[in-house]
């Protein structure tokens, strides 16, 4: 995915180098730090990390959806090879919505609570499509309908009050079925709700993606979430992105000692219910002044010299996976056998020596 | 693999937790550091209520009459000029300062002393408690202050204590309200709950769990409320069923400035101002707590 | 809706009751009665007894009440003890001209404090928010005594550009006339009412802008206006709409100080006259008229709120 030399042909949003900071108190704050991505037609990607890691504002930025005052700045932006930095703040605005639509975490205050859920989606239908009076109402019906909320036409008159927070992520996803995109970003869709009803929104984000045709990036910090429905992950880390790979890459075959950690850290089920992990130790830098080498160095159980002095290049590995850091896979494995002897080398628990 | 799979986000957020009470600090103080208002109308502040505090040391007599220089209008010897019975106008005006000060200070807690046995009681107790005694809140906040005080005045000695009480009885409801919010919240969390399943008394749940988790929202509500109080005590002067003679507050010293305003607006332009200034700068105190209250007011997700 | 409203006013009724109840106790209370200022200690027991009974005294306490109570509904709220005048007379007079003075000063600075809390409130942290909160926090801490001070002694003796009391000049009673008499007070309780309201707009529009449904919306390419007018002034204006009916009282209390200061012959100086002089009746009848207009303005706020608003609609509704 960080390879500049793919074929541009399929590729619907490509991101080179991607660069957001934020103005506050006179102190700059660093959320991404040049980001590559890069999302075909048909990929269901997930960007995957920690909150702080950049991943929203990733592709907030992306979107054109960051305050002002927040600096984005990239060396490559394109969607469907037309190129989004050269287009004036009307041409972004018209892109959003019609041909990347984005979903966000909390569905319980993402619609307007005075307005019915046929206004909200009359109004995208209207903006985007050109569809007004009955031809609106057929489409929001059938919409409703394709996300799944039984006897969609007197739903439309209600509030959003009168919905549970999944139909109320699923009337997002309807809104945004109606500007028929070619990419949903759907940020954390599922943290804000019930573990059953977040199997659901991701089995309909799925079918959406197979029936609709369009791409999904799906942000999450669950891996677990993201195991069962992406085909490729990009996993970041202090606003830069760490580990690219298909989802077998990231799981079956992780070669960054952060994905490796994230993977290798057991759950306590007691801690489960808080949502809260100590699952690695330390703690994620701060993006004020963050540090020239690897972000992760702190908090790394194989961290060398080389790892502050500058910040690590991807290495590519098999396929298109690529990580972000000083030692090859085979290397880490390495020092795993000689520091842990005793243990199986095949098991990468990053937790032993910070104790 | 997703039953096991680790959640990435709060590792970080786990390790924070300790060091809490420092940021909470530091945001209040950053966010003063950076706003020049504040800094210039709180040092105000503290000159004017260190002048009054220290007042009894000065050199000064509010009550010594200078028959020659009637209304004289600010001078080296008097810089504040003097009155219609030529007294000193500076003296007088730390002397009402020190009563306009003290009535704020006494009516703030016992508004806060009300609100916050109302605040606990209805939200700990919740039901029907809780809708009477909010409706109360509703209908107190609404009728127009001056006339309840000045209503319940007519049944109280004329007398700092009565001003003191009036003025509290009628100002405790918006303390009342948050401090209710306040502990609905806490009530919910694990320790009050284990507490109270181990029988431990309501008065103890308070005045133990909920008092010092809520102290935060106390303090700042009690600076606006300190700042209201010191208002509502000089309209209450000025309108003359305040302060009485012989005794003035800066309320009561725009009342007799009124009829000598033509010629010596020193006399209503100096009592006002430090009113001005004091509430200016107990309401800016009372932002930058909000700040310590609650420190997402400064990153912007809350206002 | 209809449901929701009569259940509002089946608690705004015992309120209102209760309110009498407290207001006439209060009266039985006063150190001082209007028995007290007809009789004269040299009246014989026979006298003042039979001056009880002529008003009704000498009844049960409940009677009295009920005979009170009766009065107030028929519009008889009693006489001053003091000039013997029919208070309700008076007020016949005094609440219009309060009127007059409070609700176009009330609308103006309503209407501008909306104006300006929403332009500040949506350009959080700029220039022009800055200053318009800065303005605000000034405002507030100005005695509203002190302001009209300072105005009558810019426009009054400084520059003699105004007349400084009453209503209008004796013998005359011309338009322009009182217009003139008019601006000083208008303008020291629009100053008055502005800053609490613009600082509550102002809040509640960033409250509002910082919601998820505005970056919802702007994620569906809705433009900045369409948020503004569509989504955040509504939700804005919904509580916003509620302040109006909780500001009903003001119609009769809302300009006690600046009326008393400007000597204009509304409530606000008979209500100090009263207190002053003891004279319970009145100040009696002022607390139960302007404790019902907080009912009836409460009652008005939740209408108000519930046609604006769907969830409490059907919150109420069920």
């Amino acid at each position: 995915m960080a390879d500049t030399q793919q074929a541009p042909a399929g590729d619907l949003l490509r991101v080179r180098n991607l660069r957001t900071t934020f103005h506050a108190h006179r102190s700059l704050v660093k959320a991404v730090r040049g980001v590559d991505l890069t999302v075909r037609e048909g990929d269901f990607l997930a960007v995957v990390g920690e909150s702080g890691s950049g991943k929203s504002v990733t592709m907030k930025s992306v979107m054109g959806l960051m305050p002002d005052n927040a600096d984005v700045e990239a060396d490559e932006l394109t969607f469907c090879g037309r190129d989004m930095l050269a287009m004036s703040d009307e041409e972004r605005r018209r892109m959003r919505g019609g041909e990347i639509a984005m979903i966000f975490q909390d569905p319980m205050t993402s619609l307007d609570p005075l307005r019915t859920i046929g206004k909200h989606l009359r109004e995208v239908l209207k903006r985007h499509r050109g569809l007004t009076g009955a031809a609106a109402d057929t489409e929001a019906v059938r919409v409703l309908g394709q996300v799944g909320i039984p006897s969609p036409e007197q739903r439309l008159s209600q509030y959003p009050h009168e919905f549970s927070g999944g139909m109320r992520q699923r009337v997002l996803i309807a809104m945004a079925l109606c500007c028929q995109p070619k990419l949903l970003i759907a940020d954390e869709p599922t943290t804000a709700l019930d573990v059953t009803i977040q199997a659901q929104i991701l089995d309909l984000l799925r079918r959406l993606r197979d029936e609709a045709g369009m791409s999904v990036v799906l942000i999450s910090h669950d891996l677990g979430v993201v195991a069962n429905v992406c085909n490729r992950v990009a996993v970041m880390y202090g606003g830069v992105i760490m580990e690219t790979g298909t989802v077998d890459d990231i799981f079956l075959r992780p070669r960054h000692p952060y994905t490796r950690a994230l993977l290798g850290a057991v759950p306590n089920p007691a801690d489960r219910r808080h949502g809260r992990l100590v699952s690695i130790p330390g703690s994620a830098p701060s993006l004020v002044d963050p540090p020239d080498g690897c972000p992760f160095a702190d908090r790394c159980t194989y961290t060398c010299d080389r790892c502050r002095q500058a910040m690590p290049a991807f290495i590519a590995y098999e396929g298109e996976q690529t990580a972000r850091c000083v030692f090859t896979a085979d290397e880490l494995d390495r020092m795993d056998r000689t520091r842990r002897p005793a243990e199986d080398a095949a098991s990468h628990d990053a937790k032993g020596d910070a104790r | 693999m997703a039953a096991t799979a680790p959640t990435a986000a709060p590792a970080a957020d786990a390790r924070r937790r300790p060091a809490r009470r420092h940021t909470r600090a530091q945001a209040a103080w950053s966010a003063f550091r950076h706003d020049k208002v504040a800094i210039v109308s709180l040092a105000l502040l503290a000159i004017v209520v260190v002048a009054c505090l220290i007042a009894p040391l000065l050199p000064l007599s509010p009550n010594a009459t200078d028959v020659a220089h009637r209304l004289a209008a600010p001078s080296a010897q008097h810089i504040f000029g003097t009155d219609q019975l030529g007294r000193d106008y500076f003296a007088r005006v730390l002397y009402g300062g020190r009563v306009s000060l003290l009535v704020g200070v006494l009516a703030m807690l016992t508004s806060l002393v009300i609100g916050i046995i109302v605040g606990t009681v209805a939200g700990l107790l919740g039901g029907i408690v809780d809708a009477i005694l909010m409706r109360i809140v509703d209908v107190l906040s609404s009728v127009p202050w001056l006339v309840l005080v000045t209503v319940v005045s007519i049944f109280l000695k004329p007398g700092l204590t009565s001003i003191i009480l009036v003025i509290g009885l009628f100002s405790w409801m918006e303390i009342a309200r948050l401090v209710r919010t306040e502990t609905q919240t806490i009530k919910e969390r694990d320790f009050v709950q284990y507490a109270q399943l181990c029988g431990v008394s309501p008065a103890r749940v308070i005045i133990r769990h909920i008092i010092p988790a809520a102290l935060p929202t106390i303090i700042t509500a009690s600076t606006t409320s300190l700042a209201s109080a010191i208002m509502t005590e000089s309209s209450l002067s000025f309108l003359g069923v305040g302060v009485q003679q012989p005794m003035s507050s800066w309320g009561s010293m725009l009342q007799d400035a009124q009829q000598y305003m033509q010629n010596d607006i020193y006399m209503a332009i100096i009592p006002g101002l430090l009113i001005v200034i004091v509430i200016f700068a107990f309401n800016k105190l009372g932002n930058i707590m909000r700040v310590f209250a609650d420190p997402q007011v400064m990153s912007g997700e809350r206002e | 809706m209809a449901k929701y409203i009569a259940r509002r006013l089946l608690i705004a009724i015992p309120l209102l009751l209760l309110i009498s109840i407290i207001v006439f106790l209060l009266m039985r209370a006063a150190p001082y009665d209007a028995i007290d200022a007809m009789t004269t200690p040299k009246m014989s027991e026979e006298t003042i007894a039979a001056i009880k009974a002529q008003y009704g005294y000498d009844q049960p306490v409940w009677v009295q009440y009920f005979a009170w109570l009766g009065g107030l509904l028929q519009g008889n709220f009693g006489y001053s003890i003091v000039t013997k005048s029919s208070i309700a007379e008076q007020l016949a007079v005094r609440i219009p001209n309060t009127i007059l003075l409070v609700l176009p000063s009330y609308l103006v600075a309503y209407v501008t404090a909306i104006v300006l809390g929403l332009v500040a409130g949506s350009h959080r942290g700029s220039r022009l928010d800055h200053v318009i909160d800065g303005i605000a926090s000034v405002l507030i801490a100005v005695p509203s005594f002190w302001l009209a001070m300072l105005l009558i002694f810019v426009f009054g003796y400084l520059l003699r550009a105004l007349p400084i009391v009453g209503m209008q000049t004796v013998g005359d009673g011309s338009f322009v006339d009182v217009l003139r008499h008019y601006i000083l007070p208008f303008v020291t309780l629009t100053i008055a009412f502005l800053p609490d309201n613009l600082r509550y707009v102002r809040s509640s529009t960033i409250t509002q802008i910082t919601q998820d449904y505005v970056m919802v919306q702007e994620a569906f390419g809705a433009k900045r206006a369409e948020i503004m007018f569509r989504h955040v002034c509504r939700n804005v204006l919904g509580p916003v709409l509620t302040r109006l009916g909780m500001a009903l009282p003001m119609l009769v209390t809302g300009a006690i100080i600046t009326e008393t200061i400007f000597s204009w012959p509304g409530v606000g100086p008979y209500f100090m006259t009263a207190i002053k002089g003891m004279d319970y009746p009145i100040v009696m009848a002022i607390l139960i008229l302007s404790s019902t207009l907080v009912i009836i303005g409460n009652l008005l706020a939740d209408v108000l709120n519930a046609l604006a608003d769907p969830r409490i609609r059907q919150g109420g509704a069920r």
